[in-house]
């Protein structure tokens, strides 16, 4: 036997790990952005406060009250950075991403594996020193740069077939969704004071934000001198040319998605298409309409439709997806030369 | 290099015992040079690097898990750094012999489950035969590709005072360790390049394409291109990494049972793009555990209706089902009469004594000699069950004693062998550890056999079991060219 096979199949189970490791890797990236923030936002007396919206943007009320602790910088930073136990923390997102790296070491390149496997030990050996003072904000950064060295090596290493796709579309919807939090941060946080005390906090705070969101500097290239609100909200959400804008993601989902369809006939994306127009079209409205009172429920309802989004390639790609192998070994057989051209129209990657 | 009192090897002592690495020649010097670069290295720079490459194998999870009661554990198999070499001339003795064994082997299992013809000549007991757990009548009168049961085998080797090898046991169900082989030479290269420059040494990592091109061979008559998969038990197994290993090196989808489905008598894998037939099985899932409808019901492990599809020819296993009753250590005995019988000659390497203790003179002999003498159960593996005659207590030869009598068939004993040593970097410097060797050979429509195979250490002094879950550790094993 010789020459190469153009289009290997790609087992559901590894699809959903592929797409569930990338979220979790993305997740952990996104909680130490949080938690960053949630720092820089404390203000001396109150620091319980800023800990009690982070709290508030990851729904863990109920989880905190379960073990008993009270909302404190301490135990939030605990709980999210050294509790195994809690599902929306770091120890089990990282052990949610090495476990599904395990079952897809057939799959993913030996770099990135061992990349994995030394950071999980890494980030399980967390000292509770480290949450403390000046060294919270050293360990957030060795924790994102863990991250990007794990990005960095999946865009050097990583076979870019079928795979490939559904890595990139779990990473995309779980950045979005991290974007959306990121920016209801700032609902939660009470800004008291008289009007000029409130300017005067409000300006720290969105600078904050953008600078972990990695954005300060490309909105400070966009923004005017005089920026109000609105313009963060607007660069964070619809700005595609930031990296992490919500925007940029749902257009990166929108190719991954067509090239599963056109490249390797996966035809049951078109209700996933679907949704992510539906998306695009939700970003396309005016930010002032949100301001100031409409922003979370909006987010919220982003949230929710990232969520739904999720479901839906589950059950199309996933789960109980099993269609007539009649049909199957059809669209098999396609390899029409319309798969090939938009194969070649698509080399360009957004 | 002066044999002064740094090198490393004057205080090196392989006493009465065959040292693989000091007691050699036609070797054409290799192991002198060995000898030379170690000693120039130093212990302890040896010692640093060693515990470097280990660590990078643990860091690249090339390990195996441990099963206590309550915990999961990730080990790596320790890697020792000195070199096991075995000369040209000698590894073309072991190649025949391997080879010779493997079709004698497959011969043997396509007659019990067809014709029958060895055990009514007389050759081998029909009892032992037909009466053996790992007997599996799904397999009477069922046809083969090339009549190859047994695709992958490992067979088990040791070497005695003499430096004679001798098989100790033959594996052809599904062996395990051949991912270590190569990874040991790649860590070799890696961590030791000074100790291989120049060395001529046979390659090992063919063995993937090998075992592609035999799944290849062996899938049903008729298919172009086949899809060959690796099934494997899913990550709790302890032999996970070599499943991935394999997978890998093959370029074929590592799948567990749920993603396998049977249809119309034809096995299918879910893939994002619908169901799409699988050809040849590559299965490192016990008999027991590939078929619930076959095989134990309340296995989760397998594939509901997976021996039908077989059945009709659909799909291939490897292996084949049902070559358990070859490998039993029962069977072993008579191997030497196996190769006479099926191919007219006697066997390239023989057996190591064995006593059956499910026949009377041998039970008698075992239980009248057991200080002397290492009894196995016949269906353990993995040196569990393994009573050590000499090094073992009053209380322990009394209970072996006990179990021999309750039940003398699970039973086989033979003379301690006094297995070979080479150095190997302990605390105290380079010590001499006992060693085997585990080659292994792929057999589609030819048997290919992997030079060198699986060079196993039982790290602590004077043991003699090297088994990874039981303190056993590895060597790079190094086959010379010329």
């Amino acid at each position: 036997m010789s020459g190469l096979q153009r289009r290997t199949p790609l087992l559901t189970r590894d699809a959903e790990g592929l797409f569930w490791m990338a979220r979790y890797v993305e997740r952990v990236e996104n909680l130490a952005r949080l938690i960053d923030v949630t720092q820089t936002f404390e203000s001396p007396g109150r620091e319980a406060e800023s800990w009690a919206a982070l709290v508030a943007i990851m729904a863990d009320y109920a989880g905190l009250q379960e073990r008993g602790l009270a909302v404190d910088a301490m135990n939030v930073k605990r709980f999210y950075l050294l509790d195994p136990t809690n599902p929306t923390g770091i120890p089990a997102c990282i052990e949610a991403a090495r476990t599904n790296a395990r079952t897809l070491r057939p799959l993913i390149s030996t770099e990135m594996w061992m990349q994995l496997n030394v950071f999980h030990h890494d980030l399980l050996a967390i000292e509770p020193w480290e949450l403390d003072g000046d060294a919270l904000s050293r360990l957030c950064r060795r924790i994102k740069e863990g991250v990007q060295a794990h990005t960095g090596i999946t865009e050097g290493t990583f076979f870019r077939d079928q795979g490939w796709h559904f890595y990139e579309i779990g990473r995309l919807i779980e950045r979005a969704d991290q974007t959306t939090r990121l920016l209801d941060i700032k609902y939660h946080l009470l800004t008291p004071g008289t009007v000029e005390e409130r300017r005067v906090v409000e300006l720290t705070q969105w600078n904050s934000l953008l600078r972990a969101a990695a954005g300060y500097h490309g909105f400070r290239r966009v923004a005017q001198a005089g920026f109000v609100p609105a313009d963060v909200v607007a660069f964070l959400l619809g700005d595609t040319s930031f990296a992490r804008s919500v925007a940029l993601c749902v257009e990166q989902m929108d190719w991954h998605c067509s090239t599963l369809r056109s490249r390797y006939g996966l035809r049951d994306t078109a209700p996933v298409l679907e949704r992510i127009e539906d998306l695009r079209v939700a970003l396309g409205e005016p930010v002032l309409r949100l301001l100031p009172d409409g922003l979370h429920d909006f987010l919220d309802s982003m949230q929710r439709d990232l969520a739904k989004l999720g479901e839906l390639i589950g059950t199309m790609f996933f789960r109980d997806w099993r269609p007539l192998k009649q049909s199957q070994e059809q669209s098999q057989s396609q390899s029409s030369p319309g798969g090939t051209q938009s194969q070649s129209q698509s080399q360009g990657t957004p | 290099m002066q044999p002064n009192s740094a090198t490393p090897f004057s205080s090196y002592d392989p006493g009465a015992f065959y040292c693989e690495l000091t007691a050699r020649d036609g070797d054409s010097g290799s192991a002198g040079l060995v000898r030379e670069r170690i000693s120039a290295i130093g212990l302890d720079a040896l010692r640093l690097r060693a515990r470097a490459a280990e660590r990078d194998l643990f860091n690249l999870g090339i390990t195996f898990t441990v099963y206590s009661e309550s915990s999961a554990i990730d080990r790596i198999l320790p890697f020792d750094c000195v070199p096991r070499i075995i000369a040209a001339a000698e590894w073309s003795v072991l190649e025949r012999g391997v080879a010779q064994r493997v079709r004698a082997l497959n011969l043997f299992l396509a007659d019990i489950y067809n014709t029958r013809h060895i055990t009514r000549d007389g050759v081998i007991p029909p009892e032992l035969v037909y009466g053996n757990a790992n007997y599996r009548p799904e397999m009477e009168g069922f046809p083969v590709r090339f009549g190859t049961y047994v695709h992958i085998c490992g067979i088990d080797l040791v070497r005695d005072e003499r430096g004679h090898f001798a098989v100790l046991e033959d594996n052809a169900r599904t062996p395990s360790g051949v991912s270590y082989v190569v990874e040991n030479r790649h860590l070799m290269l890696r961590a030791f390049p000074d100790l291989v420059a120049g060395m001529k040494l046979r390659p090992v990592d063919d063995y993937g394409r090998r075992l592609r091109s035999a799944m290849d061979e062996i899938a049903p008559e008729g298919i172009d291109n086949p899809q060959v998969v690796l099934l494997s038990p899913g990550i709790y197994n302890s032999a996970y990494f070599e499943h991935v290993f394999l997978a890998r090196e093959m370029g074929v989808p590592l799948v567990e049972g749920a993603d396998l489905t049977v249809e119309d008598d034809k096995v299918w894998m879910r893939t994002t793009a619908g169901l799409r037939r699988v050809h040849t099985i590559y299965r490192r899932i016990a008999d027991d555990f590939l078929d619930p409808t076959v095989f134990r019901a309340d296995s989760l492990l397998g594939v509901p209706g997976l021996i039908g599809a077989w059945r009709h020819g659909n799909v291939t296993l490897a292996n084949a089902v049902g070559t358990g009753v070859a490998d039993d250590k029962a069977v072993y005995a008579y191997m030497p009469r196996i190769i006479r019988y099926y191919l007219g000659e006697d066997a390239i390497l023989s057996n190591v004594e064995t006593h059956i203790c499910g026949e009377p003179e041998g039970l008698a002999y075992t239980l009248a000699n057991l200080e002397k003498l290492v009894v196995k159960p016949v269906g353990e593996s993995g040196g569990y069950g393994i009573t050590v005659g000499p090094r073992a207590s009053r209380s322990e030869l009394d209970a072996a004693r006990a179990q021999l009598t309750a039940d003398p068939a699970n039973w086989i004993s033979q003379p301690m062998i006094s297995l070979s040593v080479a150095p190997t970097l302990t605390e105290a410097g380079l010590r001499p550890r006992h060693l085997d060797l585990r080659p292994f050979a792929i057999t589609g429509r030819d048997t290919w056999v992997l030079p060198g195979g699986l060079s196993r250490v039982a790290l602590k002094e004077g043991s003699l079991i090297v088994n990874s879950s039981q303190g056993g550790g590895s060597k790079d094993t190094w086959v010379l060219a010329e």
